[in-house]
């Protein structure tokens, strides 16, 4: 395993765990975007160059956008209610429950012994390619389906209703 | 060893010729314009530049108490960041590249979509109505014709054999540039490029006629002269980009050496983005928005699949 894969992976957790303790949420954000572009050099120093670029362009790069867009234009504040119902013990056990099944998991793998991570097999965009429209054909088509199904839907929520009034009769109309 | 000195050179090569640029702009507008332009510091304004950035190293840098002072000076680094690191991929001439890999092409739009942040950041962090407004358009803008930046591309990666790498691609155009045989692409990644470095005329997320300053309004000094430095870094680097993905790069007659060639066709390329911006009125935002969704992003996608088609029945 190599250095590089070791730095990012630290970067990684620590912007993690800035992510969950910010109250800022757009600190919040800034520390999640940092986590994705470590993520994507781990993908790159374990020879995925592809994933890793794709990482940076759809999660970094669009996605966590819109997120900041929205907390932005949201001007969120959080009233104290809202904070105690968030740090009482009720809301914590399903959350510690899933992090201790984490938490085995790697344990185990990591009394296993790890995987030989030194065979580092490039794969490159062509292959990437080729088993997504092979090997994981049917996955392809179903995403393909449900981005559809999000994309009609938006379209439909975020249609204007239509108005036949001609322009200079606007004012009248809307003063009216 | 050698490896540094190329980084070295990139990087001063870079940002001089973004100095210059700041010259080159305003004396051209001002031909443009029938004006005269800067002639006052040094024989024919050239120490214009100097003077500007002695003033613009020396001014107050101030940040105003109702900003989010990390963010606010995080913001104006991410976009000088993003264009220095898509530098390193661009062949100047062959040996005269940084790093040659198989996945530059991805890493160039990788890096263009995270200059997007700069904008988003800075005008959030300004805490201004001004700002705020100018970062809103810049996110929309950006993001919808990065859509179509990258895939007006994917169309040169097909007719070069399937490479993401720069050099390989340009050492493809050696028989005819892809200017020919991708007129389509090269138009829209002309616009969408334009659009990606919000420079003038579609500069909406900064337009001062109704915006002050759009999400540069509270900076000012050197934060401010970084988003300046970055806007010209940024039309070099789409120039080069377009010279090497559409104009053959470093090709060219041999009587010249080829990183002339390249640095010809470049500067010919940042001419014609200020041509732009002294030529043509800014566009409506809604409307601007509204052609990259309704007629670029479908045509981009007609000239990938003609282009597929063609080079399938091809065989």
């Amino acid at each position: 395993m190599s250095i590089l894969f070791l730095i990012s992976a630290v970067v990684a957790v620590f912007s993690t765990a800035m992510v969950i303790t910010r109250h800022n949420a757009v600190h919040a954000l800034i520390y999640m975007v940092i986590s994705f572009i470590a993520a994507s050099v781990m993908f790159y120093t374990l020879g995925a160059p592809y994933a890793a670029v794709l990482e940076i362009i759809v999660y970094a790069g669009a996605i966590m956008v819109f997120f900041v867009f929205v907390v932005m234009m949201l001007n969120m504040s959080v009233s104290p209610e809202d904070e105690k119902r968030a740090t009482g013990i009720k809301s914590w056990i399903f959350p510690i429950i899933l992090t201790l099944v984490l938490i085995a998991d790697f344990v185990y793998a990591f009394i296993q012994g790890t995987p030989q991570t030194n065979m580092v097999k490039v794969i490159d965009a062509k292959r990437v390619g080729v088993s997504m429209f092979t090997t994981y054909l049917l996955m392809a088509e179903l995403a393909g389906i449900l981005l559809l199904v999000a994309i009609v839907g938006a379209y439909h929520l975020g249609r204007a209703p239509k108005r036949n009034i001609h322009r200079y009769l606007q004012n009248e109309q809307t003063q009216k | 060893m050698a490896i540094g000195f190329i980084i070295v050179g990139v990087l001063l090569l870079v940002v001089t010729i973004a100095a210059a640029n700041i010259y080159i702009e305003r004396r051209l507008l001002s031909l443009w314009q029938d004006r005269r332009g800067p002639n006052r510091a040094g024989p024919f304004g050239f120490l214009q530049v100097p003077a500007d950035m002695i003033k613009i190293f020396l001014k107050e840098d101030w940040i105003p108490p109702f900003a989010d002072k990390a963010v606010f000076v995080l913001a104006p680094t991410i976009v000088m960041l993003s264009i220095l690191f898509s530098f390193a991929l661009v062949p100047f001439a062959p040996g005269f590249q940084v790093v040659d890999s198989n996945i530059a092409l991805l890493f160039f739009l990788a890096n263009s979509s995270l200059a997007v942040y700069s904008i988003v950041l800075s005008g959030w962090a300004s805490n201004n109505k001004y700002a705020m407004i100018g970062a809103m358009r810049g996110t929309a803008q950006m993001i919808s014709y990065e859509v179509f930046m990258g895939l007006s591309l994917m169309g040169v990666v097909m007719i070069s054999g399937g490479t993401f790498s720069l050099r390989e691609i340009v050492e493809a155009q050696r028989g005819m540039w892809n200017v020919v045989p991708q007129f389509v692409g090269f138009c829209i990644f002309m616009i969408a490029a334009v659009a990606e470095s919000h420079r003038a005329p579609f500069d909406l997320p900064e337009s001062e006629g109704e915006l002050v300053a759009g999400f540069h309004t509270e900076y000012s000094g050197i934060k401010f002269g970084m988003f300046f430095v970055g806007e010209y870094l940024g039309i070099t680097l789409i120039s080069a980009m377009i010279v090497t993905l559409f104009f053959g790069g470093w090709l060219g007659p041999a009587f010249l050496p080829p990183f002339f060639w390249f640095m010809l066709k470049t500067f010919a390329f940042i001419a014609f983005i200020i041509l732009l911006r002294a030529a043509l009125p800014r566009p409506r935002y809604d409307q601007f928005l509204g052609v990259g969704w309704k007629i670029l992003l479908p045509l981009t996608l007609l000239n990938v699949l003609i282009t597929a088609g063609i080079l399938l029945a091809r065989g």
